[in-house]
């Protein structure tokens, strides 16, 4: 079980393996990537921010979390902070569990807490220019410039 | 006291800073400590931000005492 806010890429393969073990019958990934179109206007990038002491012991919580509802200990979360391209991935999520519905549970459950409680925040970049701040509660945005 | 904010994402680029060091009486609270950065931000159309003293977030009822690590937390949008 492991959490972690990082600036490097981050490195799939590398979680797969972090939570590989012969009693697990199923394993789940899943990422979160940026994607090339925001409300119907192309995006070019995304930055993020993040308070990083807070957003670590946070992703820890949902972690641990995850770990004693889903019964497994084989959990790791990944977020990443920084500017990012098209189709980088910004958070990962690995699970090993014996069985596979507990797995998607429990990668699902992570994914949730993280988008309501991390405190993270992205900047929209858009191919003309312009950038936003995501404001994920009311689904709108703050423009800045 | 004096104590200093960390700010985040829309409130650091509306205060042009990543923290602000605020004057507040003894007796200070989370709701006054948002209200003094409210002033701060002026006009600006800007997201209703919580207050995270130490790390968690807190009501706006909860005293600040000298050194508390204290941070503005706009609306997360993480993911």
């Amino acid at each position: 079980m492991r959490a972690a806010i990082i600036v490097r890429p981050i490195d799939c393969s590398a979680l797969l393996a972090e939570v590989a073990a012969t009693s697990n019958g199923a394993t789940v990934l899943f990422t979160g990537s940026v994607r090339a179109s925001s409300d119907g206007r192309a995006v070019s990038g995304i930055d993020y921010d993040a308070y990083e002491v807070m957003a670590r012991e946070e992703l820890t919580r949902i972690v641990v979390e995850a770990v004693e509802r889903f019964a497994t200990s084989h959990v790791v979360a990944e977020h990443r902070t920084g500017s990012l391209a098209l189709g980088e991935i910004s958070v990962a999520i690995a699970v090993g569990h014996p069985h596979r519905g507990p797995a998607f549970d429990a990668a699902r459950y992570v994914i949730e807490e993280i988008k309501v409680r991390l405190p993270v925040w992205k900047q929209e970049l858009f191919t003309d220019g312009t950038r936003a701040w995501v404001d994920a509660r009311l689904d709108s945005r703050t423009p800045v410039r | 006291m004096t104590v200093r904010v960390l700010l985040f994402a829309s409130w650091a680029d509306a205060l042009g800073a990543r923290s602000v060091d605020l004057d507040l009486a003894a007796d200070a609270t989370a709701a006054d400590v948002l209200a003094a950065l409210r002033e701060r931000a002026g006009g600006a159309a800007l997201p209703r931000p919580a207050l995270a003293v130490n790390r968690s977030i807190v009501p706006g009822s909860t005293r600040i005492a000298s050194g508390d690590e204290i941070a503005l937390i706009p609306p997360v949008a993480g993911g």
